[in-house]
């Protein structure tokens, strides 16, 4: 490879491309093009401790600048314009452009906007980066009014943050339960008494038709059932969209993000795509999957990396797993597939199976079981039967399993 | 500034020196140590940047409720010497540390 590797993106999945590749011994050319001025920096802090008006506004950058530097990386701090496939070429703002030989797209997603007048006035804010966390924490102060859209973990991370200074929060999501199809029943209604007995007024059921302007800024929100809800901030958490444009223009197949084979490859063998923005399709469901987390940008970057240095064949396959902190709340989730028939309540955590088998736990500051099951479903599906002849304690069977393999070893 | 020596189950080393208030896990990846992931970046949530903190000069609060949950559940097994490094934070100028990275983390 003489043109090297481009990446696109300064998220997880950029920088975790960017250094397995080093890691793996690739020693080609290498370039980063991240949108942002500053370094890439660690994510999951913009919902969570970058609004704490007491931490440090300057996110943690996920690599040092050195690390660049030392390992022959070439970080380009401007914005993926194009991609022109027929020379193998990625335009960049400012004139400049990058040759590759094979180009991963990591953009990520941009937070999904409300198409209701008023929107964009200067209190309506969505969280995405650094500099929308500075944004907000700013406005954030004790009495301040927040009204909230979407019961997302965003929308929930952003009401614990907004409490955490002793503002008013009001929170609306239109679905039944929070989170809605992302969690189950249980765990949902676990988390709305959380964010209750934590001072914030859930409005569930309720759909957001309007906003009152005073011609500058938002004043209230309308809501369908015709309350109108006083505002000094609004935060829209109603979900992300994929950053597909680039791989779109480019003439490759999108669906509501990057679509991608098991091996990540797009429809150009020359491009792959990874993490937020990338769609997997499973040739023999038809099914498609994209994921936002960082287990899922690094372990795909990981993958990639692998494979671009010729180690894999097989496709890609990894066990998804999250977590949200909310306040003193911590979620954490780990899943095999997202569909369940049925669930059962372990203590803090909920499992969840389809056709007798575990496809998923989720746990609320349950760390030890959130752990235990993600070590087991890394190696065994246990089924309904096994976890009811342990109490459904799943670490009983985690540590089982860990003292097999001890055994056989 | 403190230092941390990362002792590779080949029995390879490395020496850094770090600043103050860095983790353990966030001084191994700017400079590339093998073997420690952090992919939670910091949050005790993943259990990827376990070590075995062999010998240091400063004296580190017992792990968390949080940590020792995670720890329970480390990829290579848990000796008494266990941490997760992104809890290991030097706050003494002088500190030198001397952690082992375990065999496997995932």
């Amino acid at each position: 490879m003489r043109d090297g590797i481009v990446v696109v993106g300064g998220g997880h999945a950029g920088v975790q491309t960017v250094d397995a590749l080093r890691e793996r011994g690739y020693s080609g050319p290498l370039t980063l093009v991240c949108g942002e001025a500053r370094l890439p920096y660690n994510r999951p802090p913009v919902s969570k401790e970058l609004l704490d008006p007491a931490t440090d506004p300057t996110p943690a950058p996920l690599r040092a600048a050195s690390f660049y530097r030392d390992n022959g990386i070439t970080v380009v701090p401007a914005a993926a314009l194009g991609i022109d496939r027929g020379t193998r070429t990625v335009h960049i703002s400012g004139g400049m452009a990058a040759r590759y030989d094979h180009l991963v797209l990591a953009t990520g997603a941009r937070a999904r906007t409300l198409p209701l007048p008023g929107a964009a006035l200067p209190n309506v804010l969505t969280l995405r980066t650094a500099q929308d966390a500075h944004a907000l924490r700013e406005r954030l102060h004790a009495g301040t009014r927040v009204v909230v859209l979407g019961g997302g973990f965003i929308g929930l991370e952003v009401a614990s943050a907004a409490r955490r200074v002793d503002a008013q929060v009001v929170l609306l999501e239109r679905g039944p339960q929070l989170l809605g199809r992302a969690v189950s029943e249980p765990t949902a209604a676990r988390i709305a008494e959380h964010h209750r007995a934590d001072g914030v007024r859930l409005g569930l059921g309720e759909q957001v038709c309007g906003f009152a302007t005073d011609g500058s800024r938002v004043t209230a929100v309308r809501t369908g059932s015709g309350r109108l809800v006083s505002a000094d901030v609004v935060v829209v958490g109603i979900g992300a969209v994929a950053e597909d444009r680039l791989a779109h223009e480019a003439g490759l197949p999108v669906q509501q993000g990057i679509l991608v084979d098991q091996w990540l490859a797009t429809a150009d063998p020359r491009i792959s795509a990874i993490g937020d923005c990338a769609v997997v399709r499973d040739p023999l469901t038809g099914t498609t999957t994209r994921l936002e987390s960082v287990q899922n940008a690094s372990d795909q970057a990981r993958y990639v990396a692998e494979q671009l240095t010729g180690g894999t064949s097989r496709p890609y396959r990894a066990l998804p797993w999250f977590w949200s902190d909310q306040g003193a709340l911590r979620f954490q989730m780990v899943q095999r597939i997202a569909s369940y028939d049925r669930t059962v309540s372990s203590g803090q955590s909920v499992l969840r199976f389809e056709g007798g088998l575990l496809t998923g736990v989720e746990s609320l500051n349950d760390p030890s079981t959130h752990q235990a099951a993600r070590r087991l479903l890394q190696r065994a599906t246990p089924s309904l039967a096994e976890l009811a002849a342990v109490d459904h304690d799943i670490r009983v069977l985690a540590r089982q399993a860990a003292r097999a393999r001890q055994v056989v070893a | 500034m403190p230092t941390v020596t990362y002792v590779q189950p080949d029995g390879s080393q490395q020496t850094i020196t770090t600043a103050c208030a860095t983790s353990v896990m966030q001084a191994a990846l700017a400079h590339r140590i093998p073997g420690i992931i952090g992919e939670c970046g910091g949050a005790a949530t993943c259990g990827t940047c376990h070590v075995y903190l062999d010998r240091s000069s400063e004296s580190f609060l017992p792990p968390s409720e949080d940590e020792e949950a995670m720890l329970e559940w480390t990829a290579a097994p848990r000796t008494a010497a266990s941490r997760l490094s992104c809890q290991l934070r030097p706050s003494d100028n002088a500190a030198q540390l001397v952690v082992r990275v375990p065999e496997e983390q995932q």
